[in-house]
């Protein structure tokens, strides 16, 4: 059985007196696509970052496709592709210029038209990067990360700011380059994403690895598919034990009058919680459904969401 | 699919080349900056003919008599004013002397202006010639005006040495730092490019443009002004290229730790200011006090000028220049070394 692509073991970081990445054990496979998913400030980038040799650990072991940064850094850099948050690449070049830069870095790759008919930037190749749109700039730098036909793709944030079409574009990209056994570990704060694209996924909170799994180990984690929330009249309440009364109700969080109820079946669960309510002589206000996603598993781990924990 | 990669070196390279010549302002500041500086000032300074010295002469008994007496000499121009208004004009400098006739008439002037000092000069003569006096011995005039002891001789070489200071600093430190802030360094580090491969295409982007910008300053105190290369073009070229290394070094120490485009301007202003003042660009540095004149000696920038002069207007060979060569050396080799070690990657 091959090595890992990535084993890390009780990796450990501070600053000053914030501990940005605490204790954390991750193992990416092979062809896997694996996702970080956490709010910002959960310590993702700063482990994607210290993955990739940029950064080094205060605490604790990596090893990359079976090798360590401190040893065998010039062959690993060989190997992998990577695309930084916030990079900006030279504006007053054009895209192919860019690309033919990033790959005379590397000893093999592939052509430039290659790669940039693959990220759908061939016809923008004279292009100066200021004229670039932000999706067609984020695809650019994808391209510069697999241009040298890397084993290992490293993505932090690739979607962070894009229209729904520009991600889609992007995500179509990365599942190509799975589709060719490459291994991915990305970060991200868009369940969406997480959701479309990774095989396994570990919630990041705190500088810590909470919940571990595929996106649909994870939801079914939760014990039901379906969230019902929904609010009360101002200044109504209801005691937690009468939701849990309800028929196939597994979790309930009441936040400041917005309930939200984890359930198996929606359609038992609804008109038995319309009517308690009648009973009890409390309005319902906006009531809403909707299946599982991973950050209902966010939610239920830390009680905060993902976009702005 | 795979397919033979470009040298890195290279492409540095054209990256930093295309980064200058896609940027007009910078283009202005390297070639059209020192230029016009150098048409400007040439003009401002040019060799005229002798100077006319103008002077008042108060009213009052003999003072017709006095000023029929100054005009008699060809370059002065004497005007004949009450006294209030003829100190008045002493002071903001529109007479250079005041003369109040008498049987002892006095002279008034600035003793510490050069203007004042030709005047007492040239009055004073004028008066004891009308009174009768006659020289000694009589003296013949030859003038000469040759190119190489010109204001204009004396500034081109400065200026081009302040070019090679400036776009030298300019171009590799507010480069590096640029990169930095875009967090393109990093990205770079990411990669497997070697970190002495990128300092490395500064320097020769940067000895592409020095032969151009270099020569078009020659040019053009060659075109508009006569001004001599008496030495050899390839002394020329040694000095010119030891100088853009010397100053990408130090330019590369400057970038090296700043954050900032801020940051670095100020730095960057910091070491350029005093060798715009002290190494002799605009007027030589023999000018200030010994102790002013041993500090400005040991800047590289007073190095380079006084290489450049002595190759252009001296036409010295490379072995009389070895002083001010290694000198810059020093300051290069130094800055480029300390650079290294305290570089910020991310």
């Amino acid at each position: 059985m091959p090595e890992p692509a990535i084993l890390c073991h009780q990796l450990r970081k501070r600053y000053g007196h914030v501990t940005a990445v605490d204790g954390l054990d991750l193992r990416v496979e092979r062809g896997e696509c694996f996702g970080m998913l956490g709010p910002n400030g959960a310590g993702k980038t700063t482990t994607i970052e210290i993955l990739q040799g940029l950064l080094d650990p205060d605490e604790g072991s990596v090893e990359v496709l079976g090798r360590c940064w401190a040893r065998d850094e010039r062959d690993l850099r060989q190997r992998m592709g990577s695309q930084l948050q916030e990079t900006k690449l030279p504006e007053r070049l054009t895209v192919e210029e860019v690309v033919r830069l990033f790959r005379s870095f590397y000893r093999r790759g592939r052509s430039v038209e290659a790669v940039l008919a693959e990220v759908a930037l061939l016809e923008k190749r004279r292009a100066w990067v200021s004229k670039l749109s932000g999706g067609q700039r984020q695809r650019l730098a994808v391209a510069c990360a697999l241009v040298s036909e890397p084993e290992l793709l490293f993505l932090d944030e690739p979607t962070t700011g894009l229209d729904p079409q520009s991600r889609r574009q992007v995500w179509e990209i990365v599942s190509a380059f799975r589709r060719k056994g490459g291994t991915v570990l990305l970060t991200t704060h868009y369940m969406e994403e997480a959701q479309q694209l990774c095989d396994r996924v570990a919630v990041i909170d705190h500088g810590r690895v909470i919940a571990l799994g595929s996106p649909r180990e994870l939801i079914a984690s939760l014990g039901a598919e379906h969230v019902v929330e929904f609010s009360l009249e101002a200044s109504a309440t209801m005691p937690e034990t009468a939701y849990t009364m309800l028929p196939g109700v597994e979790a309930v969080s009441d936040d400041d009058g917005k309930v939200r109820l984890t359930v198996s079946q929606v359609h038992l669960v609804v008109p038995a919680l319309i009517r308690m309510l009648a009973e009890h002589r409390v309005e319902l206000h906006e009531l809403t459904t909707h299946h599982a996603t991973l950050e209902d598993v966010f939610l239920t781990l830390t009680g905060r969401h993902l976009r702005n924990g | 699919m795979a397919e033979r990669a470009p040298s890195a070196i290279g492409q540095l390279t054209l990256w930093r080349m295309r980064e200058f010549l896609r940027e007009p302002e910078a283009l202005f500041w390297v070639f059209a900056f020192p230029i016009l500086l150098a048409l400007a000032l040439g003009i401002a300074f040019r060799a005229k003919g002798p100077q006319i010295v103008r002077v008042a002469v108060e009213a009052g008994p003999a003072a017709e008599a006095t000023v029929r007496a100054l005009e008699q000499v060809g370059r002065i121009e004497a005007a004949l004013l009450d006294p209030e208004e003829a100190a008045a004009r002493l002071r903001t400098g529109r007479v250079a002397l005041v003369v109040r006739p008498g049987s002892v008439p006095t002279l008034v002037f600035d003793s510490t202006r050069s203007e004042g000092q030709l005047a007492r000069l040239v009055v004073g003569d004028a008066l004891q010639q009308s009174a009768g006096r006659t020289d000694a011995v009589s003296l013949r005039d030859q003038t000469v005006r040759e190119p190489g002891g010109r204001y204009i001789d004396f500034l081109i070489p400065g200026l081009l040495g302040l070019n090679i200071m400036g776009t030298g600093m300019w171009g590799v430190g507010y480069g590096i730092v640029k990169n930095r802030t875009q967090k393109l360094l990093k990205r770079f580090l990411a990669s497997p490019m070697r970190r002495g491969e990128y300092l490395l295409s500064f320097l020769l982007a940067r000895l592409w443009f020095l032969a151009l910008e270099v020569a078009a300053v020659l040019l053009f105190g060659r075109l508009a002004f006569g001004v001599p290369i008496r030495g050899s073009l390839i002394a020329l070229a040694v000095v010119a290229v030891l100088g853009a290394l010397t100053f990408a070094g130090i330019g590369t120490l400057v970038a090296s730790r700043t954050r900032t485009v801020e940051g670095v301007s100020g730095l960057m202003n910091l070491v350029m200011v005093p060798m715009w003042i002290f190494s002799g660009v605009f007027f030589a540095y023999s000018n200030f006090p010994e102790q002013v004149q041993l500090f400005a000696r040991l800047l590289p920038l007073t190095a380079l000028n006084d290489a450049l002069r002595g190759i252009l207007l001296d036409g010295m060979p490379l072995v009389g220049l070895m002083g001010p060569l290694a000198l810059m050396a020093a300051w290069g080799g130094a800055s480029f070394a300390v650079a290294l070690r305290i570089f910020r990657w991310e």
